[in-house]
C-alpha cells in the first residue's frame, strides 16, 4: 500500500537518530572502500589462521556486505534484537568470514572474538549461527536463506513496521529449488520490504556455473518470477549504494539486485579461480596475497 | 460426540488466535486437510498459505517465529516430516525458531492412498533433532488441551494429528501435561505404553485382558520427547514386561525409545507394536490396523505372547 511506504519512510527518517545506518555521519565512498580493503584483510587472516574456510566467495562478497553494514541495514550493536531493525541473512553461508569481521567491527562482539574462528570451543563456527550476535538465523545449507527473509518480511508487513530484509545468495546457490519457492512466495505476497542480493561471481565448488548447473539467464528468471531486477557491478561501491538507496525498486514488489563480482575479488591470483572456493594459502602465498592488501590498518588484529 | 483431532486443533486454534495476534497459521495448500478454512475467512491476517512448498512452508514459519510471531505450520504429516526436514533441522531447531509443526493425518490415516501418504518415520526423524519436542495427543481433549499449551511452550514442537474420528480415552476433568505419561489402567502383570490415536486400542487391549484374568497396566504417554523415563521405568519394575504400541515404523519411535532406556536403565522382555520395515499392504487405516496387528485384539495377543516369555525367563 502506497500510503504505508510513505509512512515507512518518515517512520525510518525519524528513528534515524539510533539507526546505524542513517547515522548523520555517513560514510564517504573513500571510507567505504577503506573498510572494503581492511574487511578482505581480515577475511584472509581468518583464514590462514584458522586453516579453513570459503575465502573466494567470502571475497567476492565483501563489497555488498560493507554497503550494506556501514550505510544501509538500521540496526543497533548493542542491542542486537531491537525489534525495528533491518534483518540481514547471508544465505551463501560458507561466506561468512567477512560479516564477522564486519559485525566485528560494527561492535557486535568484541574483536578478539574473531581469533576464535572455527578455533575449539569458538563462538564463530564456520557458517552463521545466531548465538552469534547480529546473525539472524543459521545458514549454511544453501537455498534455506531466502524462505527465512520471505517470513521475516511478510511478520514486518502483518505487523506494519518499517523494517526490510535483506537478503545475500551465490549464484551456484540457485540451483536449490527452495530458493525460487521463496522467490515465488515472495513475490505472491509483494513484499517490498524484501531485498534478495545474489552475489553472482560465476563459480563454485567444481567450477564455472555455467558448466556446473546453468542458472541463467537470471535477470529473465527473476522477473518472470515477479521481482524488480536490476543488475549492477558488485565491486562497485558507488553503485551498490545508489541503488540500494531506491528500495523497493518498484512499490508492491520484492526487490532483485544481481551483482556482477568476481570470486577471489582484490587477490590477483586467487581471482576467477574457483580451485580458491575453499583453498586455505600457504605461508608464502599469505604474505603476497596481504601485500596485495596493502598491509595492516589501524584497529585492526595483527597476524 | 468423538470428531478428528485435527478438526479439534484447528478450532482451538482460531478461538486461541482471535485474542492472541501472535498466532500464525500456516499451510501448504493443506487448508482443506488441515481444516484450516474457517481460520483462514476468519482472519486472513494471522494466516498464510504458500502453496505445494513444504520446505518453504517451514523457511518462512521460521522466520515469522523469529519476528515475534507464534506459527503453527500445519502440512500432512508425511510430507511436513521428510520434504522438509533439513529446514526443521536448520531453521527451526538449530536456529532455535519457535514454530509448531503440525503433522496432519500422521501415520496411516490416509489408508488406501498408500505409502507416499503415510508418515511412519516422522517419529524417528523428529526425534533424532536435538531441541524438538514431540507430541502425540490421543483424543479430542488432550488434543485441545494441548493446542492451548502449547502457544507458550519454549521452543520447537513437532504435534501429529490423525485424520479420522478418535475415540474418547480421557475424562473431562483429565488435565494433560507435555511430557507426562498418564496411568489408564492398573495392573501388575505387564504394562501396554501406547502413544497418539493408537491409545485407546491399547486401553482396550487392557480390558480384553482382563477378561482372559490377566492384569495389564496400560500407560499413555502424550510426549516422544521429552520421554516420561519414570512412568516407563517404575512399569518396567513392577510388571517385568512391557509392549509398546504406536503408528510407526517399528524402528526410530516409541518402541526404540524405551527399548534404548530399559537397555540402559532396567532391561525387561520388551515387544515393539507397529508397522514392520516393508511397504504396507492397501488398505483404510482400520483394515491396516487389523492387518498388522494392531487394533485392540491383536494388541491382546502380542501381550499374551509377551507374558509367556517373561514367564519362561522367570522359570
Amino acid at each position: 500500500m502506497p500510503w504505508e511506504l510513505a509512512r515507512n519512510a518518515i517512520l525510518r527518517k525519524k528513528t534515524a537518530k539510533g539507526w546505524c545506518g542513517l547515522k548523520e555521519d555517513k560514510m564517504a565512498l573513500s571510507e567505504l572502500a577503506q573498510k572494503a580493503l581492511a574487511t578482505r584483510r581480515e577475511v584472509l587472516r581468518l583464514i590462514y589462521r584458522a586453516g579453513a574456510g570459503h575465502i573466494g566467495g567470502a571475497l567476492s562478497a565483501v563489497d555488498l556486505l560493507v554497503v550494506l553494514f556501514y550505510d544501509v541495514l538500521n540496526y543497533r550493536p548493542e542491542e542486537p534484537d531491537w525489534p525495528l531493525r533491518d534483518r540481514f541473512i547471508l544465505s551463501k553461508g560458507h561466506s561468512c568470514e567477512g560479516y564477522y569481521a564486519i559485525l566485528a567491527d560494527r561492535g557486535f562482539f568484541p574483536r578478539e572474538e574473531l581469533a576464535s574462528f572455527m578455533k575449539y570451543q569458538g563462538k564463530l563456527m564456520g557458517h552463521p549461527h545466531p548465538k552469534v550476535p547480529g546473525v539472524e538465523i543459521a545458514t549454511g545449507s544453501l537455498g534455506h536463506g531466502l524462505s527465512v527473509a520471505t517470513g521475516m518480511a511478510l511478520a514486518g508487513k502483518r505487523d506494519h513496521l518499517p523494517y526490510r530484509v535483506y537478503c545475500l545468495l551465490g549464484d551456484g546457490e540457485l540451483a536449490e529449488g527452495s530458493v525460487w519457492e521463496a522467490a515465488m512466495a515472495a513475490a505472491h505476497y509483494g513484499l517490498d520490504n524484501l531485498v534478495c542480493l545474489i552475489d553472482c561471481n560465476g563459480l563454485q565448488i567444481s567450477g564455472p556455473t555455467r558448466q556446473v548447473m546453468n542458472t541463467q539467464p537470471l535477470a529473465a528468471k527473476w522477473e518472470a518470477f515477479g521481482w524488480e531486477v536490476r543488475e549492477i557491478d558488485g565491486h562497485d561501491l558507488q553503485q551498490i549504494k545508489q541503488n540500494l538507496d531506491q528500495i523497493p525498486f518498484t512499490i508492491g514488489r520484492p526487490s532483485l539486485v544481481i551483482a556482477r563480482t568476481v570470486k577471489g575479488k582484490g587477490i590477483s591470483f586467487m581471482e576467477n579461480d574457483y580451485h580458491w572456493h575453499h583453498k586455505v594459502p600457504n605461508s608464502e602465498e599469505y604474505a603476497r596475497a596481504l601485500k596485495e592488501l596493502e598491509g595492516v590498518g589501524p584497529g585492526e588484529i595483527g597476524a | 460426540m468423538e470428531r478428528p483431532n485435527r478438526r479439534v486443533f484447528t478450532e482451538t486454534l482460531l478461538t486461541l488466535a482471535k485474542n492472541d495476534r501472535r498466532i500464525i497459521a500456516l499451510a501448504s495448500d493443506s487448508r482443506g486437510s488441515a481444516t484450516l478454512n474457517e481460520f483462514a475467512a476468519e482472519l486472513p491476517e494471522q494466516f498464510v498459505e504458500v502453496g505445494i512448498a513444504e520446505q518453504n512452508l517451514v523457511g518462512i514459519a521460521a522466520g515469522m517465529a523469529k519476528c515475534g510471531k507464534i506459527p503453527f505450520a500445519c502440512s500432512p504429516a508425511c510430507f511436513l516430516s521428510m520434504r522438509s526436514v533439513e529446514q526443521i533441522k536448520t531453521d527451526v531447531a538449530y536456529s532455535g525458531a519457535n514454530v509448531r509443526l503440525i503433522g496432519i493425518s500422521g501415520g496411516v490415516s490416509y489408508g488406501a492412498l498408500g505409502s507416499t501418504h503415510h508418515s511412519l518415520q516422522d517419529l524417528a526423524v523428529m526425534q533424532a533433532i536435538p531441541g524438538i519436542t514431540v507430541i502425540l495427543p490421543a483424543d479430542n481433549r488432550e488434543t485441545a488441551m494441548l493446542t492451548r499449551q502449547l502457544v507458550d511452550y519454549p521452543g520447537p514442537v513437532y504435534m501429529r494429528l490423525g485424520r479420522e474420528t478418535a475415540p474418547r480415552v480421557y475424562a473431562d476433568d483429565f488435565q494433560p501435561e507435555i511430557g507426562k505419561g498418564t496411568l489408564l489402567l492398573p495392573g501388575d502383570d505387564l504394562t501396554i505404553v501406547a502413544t497418539g490415536e493408537l491409545v485407546r486400542s491399547a486401553l482396550d487391549a487392557g480390558y480384553l485382558l482382563r477378561q482372559a484374568g490377566i492384569a495389564g497396566r496400560v500407560v499413555a504417554l502424550n510426549t516422544l520427547k521429552p520421554l516420561d523415563t519414570e512412568i516407563i521405568l517404575t512399569a518396567a519394575r513392577e510388571t517385568g514386561a512391557l509392549l509398546t504400541v504406536e503408528e510407526h515404523s517399528i524402528y526410530g519411535g516409541v518402541g526404540s525409545r524405551v527399548a534404548q532406556l530399559l537397555g540402559e536403565c532396567c532391561p525387561v522382555p520388551l515387544t515393539i507394536a507397529g508397522f514392520p520395515d516393508e511397504p504396507l499392504v492397501t488398505g483404510n487405516q482400520e483394515e491396516l490396523f487389523r492387518h498388522y496387528a494392531l487394533d485392540a485384539a491383536g494388541l491382546a495377543e502380542k501381550a499374551k505372547g509377551l507374558l509367556r516369555r517373561k514367564q519362561a525367563t522367570r522359570r
